[in-house]
């Protein structure tokens, strides 16, 4: 594991929040909540700007799309799209940076942003290395909200009737969603038990924002057969700055100037206690 | 009298082309044996995938797999597939441009007194509004035959519906007038031309051979592909006669009918009566006492045109 990820969260965090300014738009409590996923996913990850149609390429699904501006701050990140054509385009008239994840984008393998289709599509690429004999795992990372589509389960009962040792997902589990909390809106609680239920492996993250314990999770994952895996990974929506941190309003929203600073602040003040650590 | 229905038909198909790739997946949602795969299932377990009944997921399924180069055939009744996963066909096949064939099996009103759940008389309506979605509504076994080989050649998305009973033949065997995207002209007249899809147009080839009797001179255009529509076969049937007719087991809207309506009206206006099933569940029955009592038979549309010139 690259060792500054942690610092580098960040970084990104602040990419993130410029693009969120840039196009006037943006899931921008999630995106904090989902970035060290992602990122600590494209670190591991068996795929590069390279090798885009490698058939043996790793596969990675953003089932809740719309935090496309956190997979496009890492995908820049990793080399697959440049980040001031982002800031430039994302959102204008005629762009390909859609508030949704798009596949004529290099890096991006499926369209997503209706909820509750990304493990399905997920279980068909698995299984389609399978078939193969190829190597390649398949991720996908899904929102806690999105847990209420039906067809979730529909492919969660699928993946582990087919054995899919080589599916991984990821619920952030950031407990918010746009009305409010999860528990509140449609529980939850027994998340665990129901995808073990299902026939999951489940692992449980505490922190789903430490890239240690998300990397110890992926290397687990790989090591169990004849079954997927789920990992619940409790996250905080809005995290690294208080004005955004656990509060449903920043489902969707664009900072004021005075709360990007504050925002801008946080994020440079969290950073530098990293780097003291 | 043809016993064998144009499922039976795909069935031989994929199976043919089973033997030589590997990379042709069919998946059903328990509807192999509605779906006339089950002698599919059997000969190549390796490439069929059974979802159970679980339509979302079979859609979603077949495009994952489509996206990792495998020609994902993802069969299922009309009713279902066209609604039940709608959003799957919308964004995981069609915005995706994944290479998934849906097939809607037992589609239009061939369940018969199964009633509304298992029609499918919207499924044109919905699947040709989709951008990026083809729609195909084969009429008989061997056009069949040509046109899911055709479709195993290339790698975008489409839709066809099939319907359950057998049609009695229209082409004959090694002599099928085939050309991807061309209607095709089953009769050719000068008063009227009856524009039809899918088990419709039997009944409108009958329709003409009748009229022909009564002097009316009827052309018959077996529109297949109703997306892409064939605009150009579209305004030389209607540039060519008096009226045009358009049949299909369909809904009054979004259909076939409606899109030649907007073709010919915008280029060359002409008379254009749209004959399909009302707006409301049909008549319990089955599909020919339907069609009979809709008006969508041999006399039905016979009639219809003798009227419409005369009158």
């Amino acid at each position: 594991m690259n060792p500054d990820l942690k610092i580098k969260a960040y970084d990104l965090r602040k990419n993130i929040l410029d693009i969120v300014i840039a196009g006037r738009c943006g899931h921008i409590g999630g995106d904090m909540s989902v970035l060290e996923v992602l990122m600590t996913l494209y670190d591991r990850m068996n795929v590069s700007p390279d090798r885009l149609e490698d058939p043996d390429r790793d596969r990675f699904v953003l089932s809740k799309g719309h935090c496309v501006e956190a997979l496009y701050a890492v995908l820049a990140e990793k080399g697959f799209l440049s980040l001031p054509d982002i800031l430039e385009r994302y959102s204008k008239f005629g762009s390909p940076y859609i508030g949704h994840p798009n596949n004529k984008l290099p890096g991006i393998e499926m369209n997503s942003g209706s909820l509750g289709h990304g493990l399905g599509v997920s279980v068909g690429m698995a299984l389609a290395g399978k078939m193969d004999g190829r190597p390649y795992r398949v991720y996908t990372a899904m929102g806690d909200g999105e847990l209420a589509e039906g067809s979730v389960w529909e492919a969660a009962m699928a993946a582990s009737h087919f054995h899919l040792d080589n599916l991984c997902a990821v619920v952030d589990r950031n407990r918010l969603q746009i009305s409010g909390p999860t528990e509140e809106v449609m529980a939850h609680e027994d998340l665990a038990a129901r995808f073990a239920s299902f026939g999951w492996h489940v692992i449980r993250v505490s922190d789903g924002n430490d890239v240690e314990q998300l990397n110890a999770a992926f290397d687990e994952a790989e090591t169990v057969k004849e079954k997927p895996t789920v990992i619940i990974a409790n996250t905080v929506k809005g995290c690294g700055s208080a004005v955004m941190e656990d509060k449903a309003a920043w489902h969707h929203k664009v900072p004021t100037q005075e709360e990007y600073d504050q925002i801008v602040q946080d994020f440079a003040a969290r950073k530098e206690a990293l780097r003291c650590e | 009298m043809n016993k064998i229905a144009n499922r039976a038909v795909m069935c031989e198909v994929l199976m043919e082309r089973a033997k030589r790739d590997p990379d042709l997946v069919v998946l059903c949602s328990d509807s192999r044996g509605s779906a006339s795969l089950a002698p599919f299932a059997q000969a190549y377990p390796k490439q069929f995938v059974e979802v159970g009944i679980a339509e979302q997921d079979l859609v979603s399924i077949a495009a994952g797999l489509a996206v990792c180069g495998k020609k994902a055939y993802a069969v299922s009744p009309a009713s279902f597939l066209s609604t039940r996963s709608y959003e799957q066909a919308k964004v995981d096949c069609a915005y995706s441009r994944a290479n998934v064939k849906l097939i809607g099996i037992s589609g239009g009103v061939s369940y018969g007194a199964l009633g509304m759940t298992h029609h499918s008389a919207q499924d044109i309506a919905a699947m040709a509004a989709i951008p990026g979605m083809r729609v195909y509504l084969p009429s008989d076994r061997r056009q069949t035959k040509r046109l899911f080989e055709s479709l195993l050649e290339d790698s975008q998305t489409a839709y066809v519906r099939l319907g359950r009973n057998p049609v009695e033949d229209l082409y004959e065997e090694g002599s099928v007038p085939f050309e991807m995207d061309r209607a095709v002209w089953v009769r050719r007249g000068r008063d009227v031309a009856i524009i039809a899809c899918g088990e419709m147009v039997k009944p409108a080839v009958d329709a003409a051979d009748a009229l022909t009797k009564e002097g009316i001179s009827a052309a018959v255009l077996d529109m297949y592909c109703v997306k892409p529509l064939d605009t150009q076969a579209v305004l030389e049937a209607a540039q060519s006669s008096k009226l045009v007719v358009t049949v299909e087991e369909h809904a009054p809207w979004g259909g076939l009918g409606p899109m030649v309506d907007r073709v010919v009206s915008e280029n060359c206006p002409r008379r254009v009566i749209n004959l399909a099933l009302p707006d409301e569940p049909v008549i319990t029955g089955e599909s020919k006492e339907v069609f009979a009592h809709y008006g969508l038979d041999a006399t039905g549309i016979s009639k219809t045109v003798a009227d419409a010139l005369r009158g």
